[in-house]
């Protein structure tokens, strides 16, 4: 696994990319994190005084991912590439950004799940670009 | 992995409580929890079973000052002891800058240190990562027991088992009363830290 060194320019450029991307559209909250459970990149709940402990979210989302993983191994399938939990006002979705990143969104049910799956494609290119070369 | 964040001037390390079931890793991190100021504590998470057992992991985030500028932050992890937990044992060491492995002195416990050592050395190695390499503690946890009549393994006994080839420090403990614990955790972190920074962040300074 490679070892990540964040500088203030590649989190500017990921914090742009999650917000013009995610957030305007209406995510209320979105992480970007390693398959170790670290932190990246967190946009979003700051504007709108929501309360994330993203220490938390990030290791147990990166541990599901991860177990995620081995089942789809278990039943003969490399990965599963997403991952959405439905709630009753909010929503997440788990999408894997090159080999070792995942992006957390969360989101309410005024925004459909189809636009989050086709934005965090298009950003999953360009954020693996910026932190994995 | 550790992360380092060179815009916020942070450096995030992962540090891993290993040992067999009810070996008390958790404990260790509970008592840790409970005795330092909530400034410098994140939300301690657990996922455990019904009974009390690590399921998942646990996970108790640190803020341990500066070093040269930067904010060390820590996070310890336990795993699951169970053997049949292995899987899950295995994404937990995903990432991980420094070992403490903590052995039972009972001594019907005795294979079972020796089999989570090997167990360990394999989680590893399926990471890429070498026991060799790492930073790695040993604690001889629950030495209360050995003033009562229950058959216990001397030091002597423990360090012959798991330390003939490690030749690590160890530290003796009783994690329920605090014994030991801030003592395996300030070793342990200050060779992460040096670990971590001489491996990438002395080049990335420079």
């Amino acid at each position: 696994m490679a070892d990540f060194v964040i500088t203030a320019q590649s989190q500017e450029a990921a914090g742009n990319l999650i917000v013009n991307n995610l957030i305007k559209a209406g995510v209320r909250t979105a992480l970007l994190i390693d398959s170790a459970g670290n932190v990246l990149a967190n946009c979003g709940h700051e504007q709108q005084h929501i309360d994330i402990d993203a220490i938390s979210l990030a290791a147990l989302a990166a541990a599901s991912l991860a177990a995620t993983s081995q089942i789809a191994k278990l039943i003969g399938e490399d990965d599963f590439s997403l991952l959405f939990h439905k709630g009753k006002s909010g929503n997440i979705h788990f999408g894997r950004v090159g080999q070792e990143l995942i992006l957390i969104t969360i989101f309410g049910d005024d925004v459909s799940l189809g636009l989050i799956r086709c934005r965090v494609a298009e950003l999953a290119e360009s954020l693996a670009k910026i932190f994995e070369g | 992995m550790a992360l380092i964040d060179l815009s916020k001037k942070e450096v995030h390390c992962k540090v891993v409580f290993y040992g067999p079931g009810r070996c008390g890793k958790t404990t260790n991190l509970l008592y840790i929890h409970e005795a330092m100021d909530d400034k410098d504590r994140g939300k301690m998470l657990t996922i455990d079973t019904k009974g009390d057992r690590t399921l998942f992991f646990d996970l108790l985030p640190l803020n341990l000052g500066k070093i040269s500028g930067f904010d060390i932050r820590i996070q310890l992890y336990t795993v699951p002891g169970q053997v049949m937990y292995e899987a899950t044992r295995s994404l937990v060491l995903k990432g991980c800058d420094g070992l403490v492995y903590v052995a039972d002195p009972l001594k019907v416990r005795q294979e079972r240190n020796i089999e989570g050592l090997e167990d360990l050395r394999r989680n590893l190695e399926k990471n890429n990562l070498n026991l060799s390499e790492m930073p790695i503690i040993l604690q001889y946890n629950k030495r209360d027991l050995c003033d009562t009549p229950v058959p216990t393994l001397t030091i002597e006994e423990l360090e012959q088992d798991l330390n003939c080839d490690l030749k690590t420090a160890y530290f003796e403990a009783v994690a329920t009363t605090g014994v030991g614990v801030f003592e395996t955790l300030t070793e342990i972190t200050k060779r992460t830290v040096r670990y971590v920074a001489e491996k990438h962040l002395l080049t990335t300074i420079d």
